[in-house]
């Protein structure tokens, strides 16, 4: 029985306790999944499980709160529900997790990038061990697999589902990158400052402020009354400039700080193609160097920004 | 028939520079994984391979515009008293958007009628939309997501645009839709383009053909009025859409916007900015009341607005382009032709 097969006998078996299961389906094209509610068994045959399964789907639990919710999840998601369930944003209760140990998802940006003219003609998609096949309405495009990945897949730690109910598949190995866990930080700091300010301004530039960067992370759930918005407090201009919108993606990244499992969605969900997800890099880094912690990973453990100690190891605030 | 010019492929760029003498010219530019409209410069790569990732909304509605400006002084005289001074600012441009796709161009012929017709008069649109002129690319491959054909529309409407480029073997044929479009076709480099013609309309019934039939719509706006109420069929539509606004801010016929004034000081702006539908401070009220309160409510807004309300508003006239921006730029996919469709064959209770 293949994964995806005991995957569905279980959903099955678990639907009649359960409001919904939040699974993934197929999209509108052959190289696109999508988030799949399923309500009814006979739903549960439309589910999928593959490197297009790309979606962090414990982005919706705080929207589903009341409910008796199935969720499925990555490696990198299920961080994202243990973190929920440690500001007690979600009930662990009402929640069954299916657990899905994954060895990497694609990111499209990099499939585009091999082929940018025709990524909107895509017949048909064959997902093989290392490599995939693409068939578009041009020609037929053989990629690497390990070209796709995104940053987050290069450098999983968590490749299998730290809490879960329900496990399928066989367990995975965490990600050995060569280049070190923060490559993609390493590279950017060796620009200058002002190199950095200039390539954040141009990047900036084309963002149109639609928030699906927020919206989409699982972890950022002010969602409508985020100050982005809100008049009252007035924290933000509404002009469209770069100034404003680098002001929100930092606000965004503290917000964040401690509490970023890196599931990459913000980036991921960005229409316009900007690196948003390095400012949460970053920060993890910062938190993972000053206190040890790497947020979702421990349900019991208490994020370093929720507490204090009086005298931290890594922070000299006195005897400089 | 209009007039017919041909443009070899390797004049284009000429042709470009020598437009850009006279006007801004906005073209589809890669700024790494985008291609945004913008000033055209030889030293930018030129994409017009692929639907550009933005629409050319911006050249007549900017993602934030000045509307006035004001200054507040106190009567030296008297410091309680105080007066405000108050200059209003005008758009002033001159400009081509070159290589938009048909329904990009298209989108602004529903802008039209709102800022342009009937009670109100919109002075900032109204002063880009006279000084704008677009030089439209028709598509000779449709993309998974296109459905310009469900609208009443196709790969080379010209409705929106002033001249009409199809790529043909060689270079691009060239049609003048209108007179402004006409002026454009007077350069020096262009060539007499009949020898063209009938390859031209082969490349535009090829790119329809590959569309396929379309459904007939004609029943959606009284259908979706019908199901204005059915809440429980709007949970599930809007069941995994995470209610950011790529949608609508891609989309090139929506056009909402906020007013707010930003103050430094005594003095500031009051300045239009892009709102949307799909944020809940779209529609809360001062009281605290919301009458759109969830995702469910707001995508009922936004497929209504566009394929009901509008419609009724505007003769019939759906007020989408069928571009497919808001399903390949979704985070989750949310497809409006599949709740299009929910919508026409939902039973009637």
């Amino acid at each position: 029985m293949t994964t995806l097969d005991e995957l569905k006998r279980t959903m099955k078996e678990k639907l009649p306790e359960l409001d919904v299961i939040i699974a993934w389906g197929q999209g509108f094209d052959p190289l696109h999944a999508t988030p799949l509610f399923i309500r009814d068994a006979d739903q549960v045959e439309q589910a999928v499980w593959n490197p297009l399964c790309v979606h962090n789907l414990a982005t919706y639990l705080p929207w589903l709160k009341d409910k008796r919710v199935g969720v499925l999840v990555k490696g990198c998601d299920s961080r994202s529900v243990v973190q929920l369930l440690q500001e007690g944003l979600i009930d662990r209760d009402r929640l069954t997790v299916f657990g899905l140990p994954c060895s990497g998802v694609l990111d499209l940006s990099k499939v585009a990038e091999r082929m940018p003219d025709d990524l909107g003609l895509v017949r048909e998609v064959d997902l093989q061990q290392d490599q995939v096949e693409i068939t578009t309405a041009k020609r037929a495009h053989t990629l690497e697999k390990r070209d796709l990945l995104p940053t987050k897949c290069l450098v999983c730690q968590y490749p299998n589902p730290v809490i879960a109910d329900h496990v399928f598949g066989e367990e995975r190995h965490p990600a050995d990158p060569e280049q070190g866990r923060y490559f993609d930080l390493e590279e950017m700091e060796e620009r200058s400052l002002q190199e950095r300010m200039e390539y954040w301004k141009q990047e900036l530039d084309r963002c149109i402020r639609c928030y699906a960067c927020r919206n989409a992370c699982p972890l950022c759930v002010c969602q409508d009354h985020c100050i982005a918005e809100t008049r009252d407090p007035n924290w933000l201009r509404q002009e469209d400039t770069v100034r404003e919108k680098l002001m929100f993606q930092m606000i965004h990244a503290m917000h964040l700080a401690g509490r970023c499992t890196e599931c990459g969605e913000c980036e991921r969900a960005c229409p316009m193609g900007i690196p948003v997800f390095t400012f949460k890099r970053q920060l993890n880094r910062d938190l993972q160097e000053l206190f040890g912690y790497q947020a979702g990973t421990d349900p019991t453990a208490v994020p370093p920004l929720m507490t204090f100690r009086v005298d931290e190891e890594n922070i000299k605030d006195r005897g400089w | 028939m209009g007039e017919m010019k041909f443009l070899s492929a390797d004049k284009l760029t000429q042709w470009l520079e020598e437009l850009s003498r006279t006007s801004t010219v906005l073209a589809p530019t890669q700024e790494d994984d985008a291609v945004v409209f913008r000033p055209y410069d030889p030293d930018r790569e030129l994409r017009l391979e692929r639907q550009p990732t933005m629409p050319p909304k911006e050249a007549l509605f900017p993602g934030s515009e000045t509307l006035l400006q004001y200054q507040y002084r106190k009567d030296p005289e008297n410091p309680g008293k105080q007066t405000v001074e108050v200059r209003e600012s005008q758009p002033a441009v001159n400009q081509v958007v070159f290589g938009a796709r048909p329904c990009g161009a298209r989108g602004f012929t529903i802008f039209d009628p709102v800022f342009e017709e009937g009670g109100y008069q919109d002075p900032y649109y109204q002063a880009r939309r006279q000084s704008t002129l677009f030089v439209t690319l028709a598509c000779s491959m449709p993309e998974n997501t296109c459905f310009c054909h469900w609208v009443g529309s196709s790969p080379s409407d010209p409705r929106g645009s002033d001249v009409l480029l199809t790529p043909v073997e060689s270079g691009y044929a060239l049609e003048a839709i209108t007179q402004g479009g006409e002026r454009l076709l007077a350069s020096e480099l262009l060539t007499d383009g009949e020898s063209v013609r009938e390859e031209m309309e082969e490349v535009k019934q090829a790119a329809r053909k590959e569309l396929g039939q379309a459904p007939d719509l004609s029943d959606v706006p009284q259908k979706l009025f019908d199901l204005f109420e059915d809440l429980d069929f709007w949970d599930r539509m809007s069941a995994k859409c995470i209610s950011c606004g790529a949608c609508t801010y891609l989309c090139p016929t929506c056009y909402c916007f906020t007013i707010t004034d930003e103050p430094k000081g005594a003095s500031g702006e009051r300045i239009r900015s892009w709102d949307n539908c799909m944020s809940y401070l779209f529609t809360l009220e001062g009281s605290g009341h919301n009458p759109r309160p969830t995702k469910a409510h707001r995508l009922r807004n936004r497929v209504g607005h566009k394929f009901s309300y509008y419609p009724r508003l505007h003769d019939q006239a759906f007020a989408c382009c069928g571009c497919g921006r808001c399903i390949k730029s979704c985070p989750v996919c949310v497809d409006i032709r599949e709740i299009i469709l929910s919508a026409k064959e939902h039973p009637h209770e």
